[in-house]
Formats: structure tokens, sequence, C-alpha cells
């Protein structure tokens, strides 16, 4: 994978936990997943397609993504209240965006997020792309950002939504 | 002033009703997205819309291009998390007046309301 695909995260992550929840982000040393379980119990979840395809995970603990969450809208949400999963979701969002504004490629689009919440749950990415996880460490405790990601091959260029 | 809110995120849209109430403004209409706003644009008659890009059932490129085939005045201001200039120009063809990159701070949206409003002569 190229190092600047990652390093675009990591630029992301901290652009947007500053401006949205004034938190610091400290980068651990990033290193390959191989296994297919979620680091965390949170999980907001971004697709990619067009000539880049793939998947970015953003996974927290239950605690801190709680924190996280009433930093970001003010008030504690429960776990399982809808809003938890819309908040979560927009921050992967905002973290994918960001990222992807710097690959520099017109023809990438990112799904909606998709959220997944619980304990042992899994989050498979495509096989045959090697998913990069990146720590970020915060006063609310850490957070990962998992990138699999690859170029396109033999695939057409279309974004799915480009919205 | 009335303001309509397009995103299907709940979280951003209380977040920038916030900033709005902030600024004074108070009527303000909320919608998930681009079809859900061309049913109300209609009834609520808004002064101006913030639209996100990325949303299901109708994006807001689509809602901007339909939105401006019977309106060609009401500001527009996208706010949304595709920052490429790819992205900005096809926004800004369509029929934006501004454009706002997620993540943004309160000051930065309430900014690009003012300069929108004052560019389009509208009076807040």
């Amino acid at each position: 994978m190229d190092p600047t695909y990652i390093s675009a995260f990591v630029t992301s992550i901290q652009n947007v936990f500053s401006t949205m929840f004034q938190l610091p982000v400290e980068i651990g040393e990033p290193r390959i997943k191989t296994d297919r379980a979620a680091t965390h119990d949170v999980s907001g979840i971004i697709g990619v397609s067009g000539s880049m395809v793939g998947t970015i995970v953003l996974s927290m603990p239950t605690e801190t993504a709680t924190t996280v969450i009433s930093l970001f809208t003010g008030m504690q949400i429960e776990t399982d209240s809808p809003d938890f999963a819309d908040a979560v979701g927009e921050i992967v969002n905002m973290i994918s965006g960001g990222a992807k504004a710097t690959f520099q490629r017109k023809d990438v689009g990112i799904s909606c997020p998709s959220v997944v919440i619980g304990p042992g749950h899994i989050v498979s990415h495509q096989s045959g792309t090697p998913c990069v996880l990146i720590p970020c460490i915060t006063d609310c405790g850490e957070v990962v950002i998992e990138v699999s990601l690859r170029e396109a091959v033999e695939e057409s260029a279309v974004p799915s939504n480009a919205a | 002033m009335r303001i309509l809110l397009i995103d299907d995120s709940k979280t951003m849209r209380n977040i920038q009703k916030s900033i709005l109430k902030q600024l004074g403004y108070t009527e303000i209409e909320e919608a998930c997205d681009g079809q859900d706003a061309l049913s109300k644009v209609g009834a609520f008659k808004p002064d101006l819309c913030l639209v996100d890009w990325n949303m299901p059932v109708m994006d807001g490129l689509t809602f901007v291009k339909t939105f401006r085939s019977t309106n060609k005045t009401t500001p527009l201001i996208m706010v949304t998390t595709e920052a490429e200039k790819s992205r900005v120009i096809d926004a800004i063809k369509a029929g934006v007046n501004n454009y706002v990159v997620k993540p943004f701070t309160p000051d930065l949206l309430s900014e690009r309301i003012t300069e929108t409003l004052a560019k389009c002569g509208v009076s807040s």
C-alpha cells in the first residue's frame, strides 16, 4: 500500500479530532492487521470505490466512543441510540473524506457510513488487500483507523456514489 | 430568515442548527436527503439552504441541480466532506453559492453564511 495513503489518514484524523472535539491525537506505530476480529467494540465503516477500492474502519472502545461522541454532540448519548451510530458514522465520514481529498484522484467515491456496535463482531476487508492499523492515542483513550485500500485493477473506474 | 438544513446525519444537523441559533436564526427546517428537501422547499420557501453532498436516496449535487432548474436565486451552501477541487467546481457549476468542507469550526460556518447572504443580497 502506498505509504502516502497512511499519512493522509493520520493528517485527517488529527484534523477532525482537533477541529470538532479539540482533542489532540498522538499517532502510534502503524502495523499490518491480519485477523478479522474488530479491534474494538464500536466500528464505523466506509467503503471506497472507483479507481481505488477498499474499506476504512474507525474502531473505538465503547467508553472512548461514548466520551468522543459526547464531545461531538454536546450531550451524553446511550450506545443503543440511533444518534450514537449516526455520530460515529459522521466521524468516519469526515476522516475518510479528508483523506480522500489528498489522493489527487477525481474518480474515488466513498459510501455512506455503516456502524456496528457490540463485542466480538467481525469486519471483513477485501481479500488480498492488506489492512494497515493506525493506533491513535487521545485523552479519551485509544482509537484506531484501519485502512485497507488498493488500486482498482480491470474494474470500472466509476464511483458508486459521488455523493 | 428561513433556513433549510439538508443532511442525512442528525448529528451534523444539530451542530449546524446550534450555530445558526447562535447567529440569531430560529426559523429552521430539516431534511434528511435531497428528495426530502425537494418535498419541503415549496411550503417552507427557504431563504438559504445548507446542503450535504453524500446522502442516500438523493445526493446533494442532484438536489442542487433539480432545485436550480426552477429556483435561480435562493442561496445554497454545500457543507460536505468532499474536499477535492474537482468536486468544488462541480458543485459551483451546479449552482451552489458557497462551499464549506467538514470538519468546520463554528466561526468558519458563520463566516460563510454571512458572506453568502451578503453576496446574494439577502438581508439577514
